[in-house]
């Protein structure tokens, strides 16, 4: 809901995710400190951002009301809530109108999760993509009579349940293409609480403290009667492990191997330079070698520009070997330099993250959403 | 690790953000210069918020120690000559946006608050000159409802001056940021300037 009146107005995450894949007008006062605003921030194609720290108005909002623009939609964001209602406030009193603040502030937008329909499946059951736009995160569902399985799931683990429920379908497996670094993994809680069964790639779960199921290819993973198949593909080059799956013969999911507009890093988990040679073959070999109308849908996206219609991160195989810079690379040793040098600063807490999804700490609720502030930054091209 | 001595303890916990900044803020004020404060806080983002506000104001950030959930952190209060001049005023515009305006034809006002002898060399065409300096006592010479394009040579004389102008009520004045050392647009004035000799 969005009022306009001479009062403070509260917009949901909700609200704000559909302000920006509807692409509306909107200008934003950022309030927290500037160095975690440059690091990470609200971005859309119609949104105009500034940041003024909330402690340069503490004497008064003059400052900011001059750089607001009169007459248009003023969304007031801080770290949590607290700062940019109190900033926000004051700009109601100093007689502005149509002022809002973000509920829960950039925690909860990190946070917001909205699920969006790919497409049905042949055999009935339909394939749903998870879109947490804050962060450029993607999860997926196969639903498909009666049955669910989650792949790459996030943290919040309830948001997949809840929609399972409403779907009528009991999540049977939670799937994980690689460990990751940039988000905990809410597959092994998931399973945890539904009963499904957990599978990792056994290269990444060398130091796992928790049994899981091993994900190999030619152990295709069925859900529902109607036997809709995961196919998993071993595709290494982000992580040792990496595998991608095909699901249903019609969609690849390429975890953080392929993105639309770029290709991941192989660096997270310390070894650039062993993994140039696999990240290569996995992306000018074994995908080459795959039907090239497949629907690639991967793990992550890196900028708004990626969000397609209804907020969907998805692309022809044959497509992205057309348009994407990672794809078109011809030289190897240009190549191994993209992939290696002068790549984007690593995502926030990373090495923590690894140790957390291995199971080998565990974080407090808090912290693990303090841990995971800021964006992915698993492709090589998201600077 | 001996205790770390302060002047006044400040308790902000289980504060959210903004309090903790707000009530530093505040007690900061009855401080005398020279003195510390320890601000004890449990909200996590108040450690990167204080060090800006710190920044901001000119008062000395000195660290925090961190014992589990608290965070003690620990300010001195500058002493007056050490406190940051008064924030910049905030009406600004840039050379180049400057450059358009005139090119565009506009009636543009253009105060020029250089010494005499600078203004005659080098000026923005139909600038008008009072020096700083006379800004006061000649302030009868301008209109306040004009809106008045302030330069210096770098943006920092004019900064004095807008502050000025708008404290007595001048309402639309604007600060030209960079200021005529790095004017790039047409310029007029007095005498021609004597090319070094090529003998």
């Amino acid at each position: 809901m969005s009022v306009t009146t001479g009062q403070l107005n509260k917009t949901t995450t909700k609200e704000l995710n559909r302000i920006v894949l509807a692409k509306e007008e909107l200008f934003i006062l950022d309030v927290r400190n500037e160095s975690d605003f440059n690091d990470w921030k609200i971005e859309g194609e119609s949104i105009e951002i500034i940041n003024i720290p909330y402690f340069e108005l503490l004497d008064g909002v003059d400052a900011a009301l001059d750089r607001i623009p009169d007459g248009k939609k003023v969304l007031v964001v801080c770290a949590k809530e607290g700062s940019s209602k109190f900033i926000a406030e004051q700009i109601v009193e100093a007689g502005r109108t149509n002022v809002h603040y973000l509920e829960g502030g950039m925690k909860s937008w990190s946070e917001h999760l909205e699920p969006v329909k790919i497409g049905d499946l042949k055999d009935g059951g339909s394939l749903y993509q998870f879109v947490r736009i804050g962060k450029g995160c993607l999860s997926y569902m196969v639903v498909s009579s009666g049955e669910a399985a989650v792949i790459d799931t996030l943290r919040m683990t309830d948001v997949f349940e809840q929609f399972a429920k409403e779907q009528g379908a009991v999540i049977k497996h939670t799937l994980d293409t690689h460990l990751h670094a940039d988000h905990i993994s809410g597959g092994r809680r998931l399973a945890e609480q539904t009963g499904a069964v957990y599978w990792l790639p056994p290269k990444d779960a060398g130091e796992v403290t928790f049994p899981y199921e091993k994900l190999e290819e030619g152990r295709d993973i069925t859900v529902g009667g109607t036997k809709i198949e995961i196919q998993p593909i071993y595709s290494p080059g982000h992580t040792i492990g990496s595998t991608s799956f095909i699901v249903d013969g019609q969609y690849l999911l390429t975890g953080d191997i392929l993105f639309i507009e770029s290709i991941g890093r192989p660096d997270l988990a310390g070894k650039a330079e062993d993994w140039v040679s696999d990240l290569r073959n996995t992306l000018y070999n074994r995908y080459k070698e795959l039907s090239g109308d497949l629907i690639v849908l991967p793990a992550h996206f890196g900028k708004v520009t990626e969000l397609g219609e209804g907020g969907r991160v998805m692309a022809r195989l044959t497509d992205l070997y057309r348009n994407n810079p990672g794809l078109n690379i011809r030289e190897e040793d240009t190549f191994r330099r993209t992939v290696t040098e002068n790549l984007p600063p690593q995502p926030n807490a990373y090495q923590e993250i690894r140790q957390t999804n291995m199971g080998k700490i565990t974080p407090s609720e808090d912290e693990q959403r303090e841990m995971e502030i800021g964006p992915n930054r698993c492709a090589v091209h998201d600077k | 690790m001996p205790e770390i001595k302060a002047d006044q303890t400040l308790d902000c916990k289980g504060l959210a953000c903004p309090m903790p900044i707000v009530r530093t803020k505040k007690a900061m004020d009855q401080l005398q210069a020279g003195q510390v404060i320890e601000v004890q806080a449990t909200d996590k983002g108040s450690i990167a918020d204080i060090q800006g506000w710190a920044k901001n104001t000119g008062h000395q950030y000195l660290g925090t120690v961190q014992e589990g959930d608290l965070l003690k952190h620990y300010l001195r209060k500058s002493t007056a000559a050490e406190v940051k001049e008064p924030k910049k005023f905030p009406h600004t515009i840039s050379n180049e946006e400057l450059k358009k305006k005139l090119a565009s034809g506009e009636k543009v006002k253009v105060l020029d608050v250089r010494e005499p002898a600078e203004y005659a060399f080098n000026r923005i065409p139909g600038a008008k000159s009072i020096p700083l300096g006379e800004l006061e006592s000649r302030m009868g010479e301008l209109t306040p409802e004009d809106e008045i394009h302030v330069v210096c040579r770098t943006g920092n004389r004019s900064d004095m001056a807008c502050r000025l102008l708008a404290e007595k009520g001048f309402k639309h004045v604007k600060n030209v940021e960079q200021g005529m050392s790095e004017w790039t647009g047409p310029v007029e004035q007095n005498h021609e300037k004597m090319e070094a000799d090529p003998l």
